[in-house]
């Protein structure tokens, strides 16, 4: 996999009119957990999309575990867990149902399957809810779900769209302490996220996109010091501005 | 090709049929209430046979004495009619109209002298009287315009077949087989399995969406399913949902009396186009989910497609227009109706012209259709 698990170069996407991600260079060292801030409608979910292969950019290079993301799409796939924005999840299946689909999408042997799903119910706190079905969840259980499915076959390189979205704090905790033990186990995490809080807690770098361009690159703590603010909430505003945005 | 997947996907597609009651019903519940609730209205419970009330108008000018009274007599003697015979036909037209008979019969003041014209010069036809037997039918009766007609056609067929041949009298209904042995609901039963199988457009279409709107099917494409696999468990899927319901419908057109005397090959062949049907139906489904963006407009739009098929080429389609019937042979619906009623019906063998005929058409169409949904659908929404 070499030292980056995440490549991107010079990567550019439009949509008809639009320049959704322009330009956008950066380098995710392997077993970092990375953090995309940006105001909405600001690209992040187009460069997570992206680096998922679901989106094919319009210009520029991204690789994911050393491969190429549209050339070998189908080894990059074996090695990603993603756990996209919205709760996507099938709510007349049972949250063990769900995982037991996803299981099976990763031909995960019956054993492999069983001790990961246990384990994974048990670390995000849905082992007793996890025979009823899905449409009886809270916003938070199905966001923990959908975590849970992202990482069923025990990816080395993650990526989490606002993992921690409509979560109440204890369960947002929960899903904080998770991450820190991901990182502990070496995995690779790419986040994106509104909670400025927890990008400065958990990640080891971040970058801040606003119209598609990368406009910083640090670790949380140097962007603080940089920018000579308390924390990364203020840098956030103070290069992306107070005027409130529309979301495309 | 991976089958732990392709498994793993139709079991979901399963559940989600079975455990979502908007589809449960759709599927399954609706075709066999109606299929229920059309027997028990048309279909004659416990095997006895449907009687019709229909007037006689005799304006024969030989009176009680001619070849008239003979027609109505055997009339009478058929166990499906119960014969009322009016002095003059305003009065029975009147009881039709109030639906007090489903059908009235005038047979005309020269009807005698046809016949025996005949018997002086038997192979004069230049000779002959000609006469017509009118049939004036209950036209806000389905039972009336679907059943009567072919059910006097045969009565005076048989009549006029036993006292000449070729017959001076001129009939136009329209032939149909074993008129005698089937309710009104039998002859729609074939119908009925095409009809059932129509709402996959829907659900198919429908659920889509529904995946592509709440972000699965995005989802499921970051897994290494391949689109081959994905495609062949929603295919698996609608088939398998396609054989239990027309197993179901089987049951239900059974329990209210339509039991034809058919071989067991007969009946695979018969499953086996229903199945094909189903397919084709998969396809109407995915491209209404390629131009639909919400499942709520994939509901309209796929009435553009359950539509001409419901009313083309189902039971519904008995009484269309010259025109419409040749439109109808636009639409696979028509095919597979076809085919059926040949099987169920008209005792086809499943060797015969029409059966391969209708078959081939079938699985042509078929093909052609899954094919151009599953190319729209990659093509407009990355599968």
């Amino acid at each position: 996999m070499g030292e980056f698990a995440i490549v991107i170069e010079r990567v550019v996407k439009r949509f008809e009119d639009v320049i959704a991600v322009n330009d956008v260079s950066l380098k995710v060292v392997r077993g970092e957990l990375f953090g995309l801030l940006g105001p909405n409608g600001a690209g992040k979910t187009t460069t997570v999309n992206i680096l998922c292969g679901l989106l094919k950019p319009t210009s520029g290079f991204v690789s994911v575990g050393g491969y190429g993301v549209q050339r070998e799409n189908a080894k990059v796939k074996r090695l990603i867990g993603v756990c996209p924005q919205e709760n996507a999840v099938y709510p007349y299946l049972t949250g063990a149902e769900n995982v037991e689909l996803f299981g099976n999408l990763y031909s995960l042997d019956k054993d492999t399957f069983k001790s990961r799903r246990d384990m994974l119910l048990e670390r995000l706190g849905l082992t007793q809810d996890a025979r009823r079905k899905v449409e009886k969840y809270s916003g938070g259980m199905k966001r923990r779900l959908s975590i849970v499915l992202a990482l069923i076959h025990n990816p080395q390189i993650i990526f989490l769209d606002e993992p921690t979205i409509g979560m109440d704090p204890q369960s947002r905790r929960a899903v904080w302490d998770f991450m820190e033990e991901l990182k502990k186990e070496g995995k690779t995490v790419f986040m994106t996220t509104h909670y400025m809080e927890e990008a400065e807690a958990l990640c080891d770098h971040v970058g801040i996109i606003d119209y598609g361009k990368l406009i910083a690159l640090d670790t949380p703590k140097n962007l603080i010091s940089k920018n000579g603010v308390d924390n990364l909430e203020e840098v956030f505003i103070k290069l992306t501005g107070r005027r409130i945005r529309e979301e495309i | 090709m991976n089958f732990q997947r392709i498994n793993a996907l139709t079991k979901k597609e399963l559940k989600k049929t079975f455990r979502e009651p908007a589809v449960l019903f759709m599927i399954f519940l609706f075709p066999i209430v109606f299929v229920l609730t059309f027997g028990a209205s048309f279909g004659g419970l416990g095997g006895s046979q449907p009687v019709y009330n229909i007037g006689v108008v005799n304006l024969d000018s030989a009176g009680c004495s001619g070849a008239a009274q003979t027609l109505i007599e055997a009339l009478s003697n058929t166990t499906l009619l119960h014969v009322h015979v009016y002095a003059d036909n305003q009065t029975a037209q009147n009881d039709l109209s109030q639906g007090k008979v489903q059908a009235v019969i005038t047979i005309p003041a020269v009807f005698s002298q046809s016949l025996a014209s005949y018997y002086a010069a038997p192979n004069n036809p230049g000779g002959w009287v000609n006469a017509t037997v009118l049939l004036y039918l209950d036209k806000g009766s389905v039972v009336a315009t679907q059943a009567i007609p072919p059910i006097i056609q045969n009565v005076l067929a048989a009549f006029l077949n036993q006292q000449v041949a070729p017959s001076p009298v001129n009939v136009q209904i329209a032939s149909l087989i074993e008129t005698r042995q089937l309710s009104a609901f039998e002859f729609m039963a074939p119908g009925m399995f095409t009809f059932a199988s129509i709402f996959l457009i829907m659900m198919v279409a429908q659920s889509f969406t529904q995946d592509r709107e709440n972000g699965m099917l995005k989802r499921i494409r970051t897994t290494p399913i391949t689109p081959t696999e994905f495609m062949a468990s929603q295919i698996l899927s609608y088939m398998l949902i396609a054989l239990i319901q027309a197993v179901l419908v089987f049951a239900a057109t059974y329990l209210m009396g339509f039991k034809p005397a058919i071989s067991v090959s007969t009946y695979i062949l018969a499953f086996i186009l229903v199945l094909i049907f189903s397919l084709s139906n998969v396809g109407f489904g995915l491209i209404t989910a390629t131009v639909s963006k919400t499942s709520n407009t994939a509901t309209g739009i796929s009435f553009l497609f359950v539509l001409p098929q419901l009313f083309l080429g189902t039971f519904v389609g008995a009484s269309l227009s010259s025109t419409m019937q040749t439109v109808s042979r636009f639409v696979p619906s028509y095919y597979v109706t076809d085919a059926l009623t040949s099987l169920f019906l008209r005792g086809a063998s499943i060797t015969s012209p029409t059966i391969i005929l209708d078959s081939a058409i079938v699985a042509l169409s078929c093909v052609a259709i899954l094919a151009a949904g599953i190319v729209l659908y990659a093509k407009y929404f990355k599968i």
